[in-house]
């Protein structure tokens, strides 16, 4: 045996709080808030996949190497969304030129 | 090395058999695998985020078309799917810590729970399937939309769906195969205290499957339900 070993208890409590947040995104999405549905319902989404990360996959126990690796993984998600979206948003901004 | 028992290295540390040479230690052996299950989740993640991005940006240009199919979009299942799978990353998750106290009774019963949570997953994906099918909601097939005004860009809706949730099922039935290895390995007694890292490493592969669906559910089941 080796490492840290996580109780029983600290893994139902994160279950349970997964499950909770569930319900939770569930019933917020039959509530009119306009543009921040989405908002509330990617926050949950994004604890809920901390939680998972940091406790279920072990990473608040890993190496700090294994923490770097992961941060610099979402950097590149984020580079992928931020330029896809950067061209499309950009459409239409300059007039067609005559030689290209 | 048939040499099972415990070998004193240079250093003065003992160790099992468990440790292959070109390691210094058991934990950075472990360290090693590890970081190669992350770096190869990473590029799921960015083969998964190009489905995602597609999804955000197409949103985006047809809001009111994706709003439209929510109510195709069969919320009691999904939110069901969504508990299973959680569930399912308890069983892995305690299934992990069992291997590493060597608790091999424990990790087999962990590991067939895991699977059969992950069954009802895949099972009640199919019920959905059938009933998209049932309904002329497939683009390509027998695709017929009620609301004319949104017929036509509700198909990319539709085709985003089948696409991610047919690409997270392959995943899980892949899943579902690693499992069964560990559980057949369990059995036969290949895992210890000592030694546990297939369970470990399987066990972040599920966890990350189960972070696709957290986001997947919220995007294509819950969109548009205010309308």
């Amino acid at each position: 045996m080796e490492g840290h070993v996580t109780p029983v208890k600290t893994y139902v409590a994160i279950w349970a709080t997964l499950t909770v947040l569930t319900a939770v995104t569930a019933a917020v999405s039959l509530l009119e808030l306009g543009p921040w549905n989405i908002v509330v319902a990617l926050a949950i989404a994004f604890t809920k996949a901390t939680l998972v990360v940091m406790f279920f996959m072990h990473l608040k126990w890993s190496n700090p190497l294994t923490k770097l690796f992961f941060v610099a993984g979402l950097l590149w998600l984020i580079i992928l969304f931020a330029l896809t979206l950067a061209d499309y948003q950009s459409r239409g901004w300059l007039p067609r030129g005559k030689w290209w | 090395m048939a040499d099972t028992t415990a070998e004193v290295l240079q250093h003065g540390q003992a160790h099992g058999p468990e440790l292959l040479h070109h390691f210094e230690t058991p934990e950075q052996q472990k360290e090693s695998a590890t970081l190669g299950m992350w770096t190869f989740l990473l590029t799921e993640i960015m083969f998964f985020g190009g489905l995602f991005i597609a999804y955000t940006v197409y949103r985006g240009m047809y809001y009111d078309a994706f709003a439209s199919t929510s109510k195709y979009m069969n919320l009691v299942l999904g939110g069901i799917n969504t508990a299973v799978l959680i569930g399912s990353s308890l069983t892995m998750a305690l299934a992990v810590r069992a291997g590493q106290l060597g608790l091999r009774k424990a990790v087999i019963w962990l590991l067939i729970a895991t699977m059969l949570l992950g069954a009802v997953f895949l099972g009640i994906k199919g019920v959905e399937y059938h009933e998209k099918w049932v309904e002329h909601l497939v683009p390509g097939f027998n695709w017929h939309y009620e609301d004319a005004r949104y017929a036509h860009y509700a198909q990319i809706l539709l085709f985003l769906y089948f696409v991610m949730t047919g690409m997270h099922a392959i995943h899980m039935i892949v899943g579902e195969g690693l499992l069964l290895y560990l559980v057949i390995g369990s059995v036969r007694g290949r895992f210890t205290g000592l030694w546990y890292t297939p369970i470990d490493m399987i066990g972040l592969y599920w966890h990350f499957v189960d972070i696709v669906w957290i986001f997947l559910f919220p995007l294509l089941y819950l969109i548009g339900h205010t309308h």
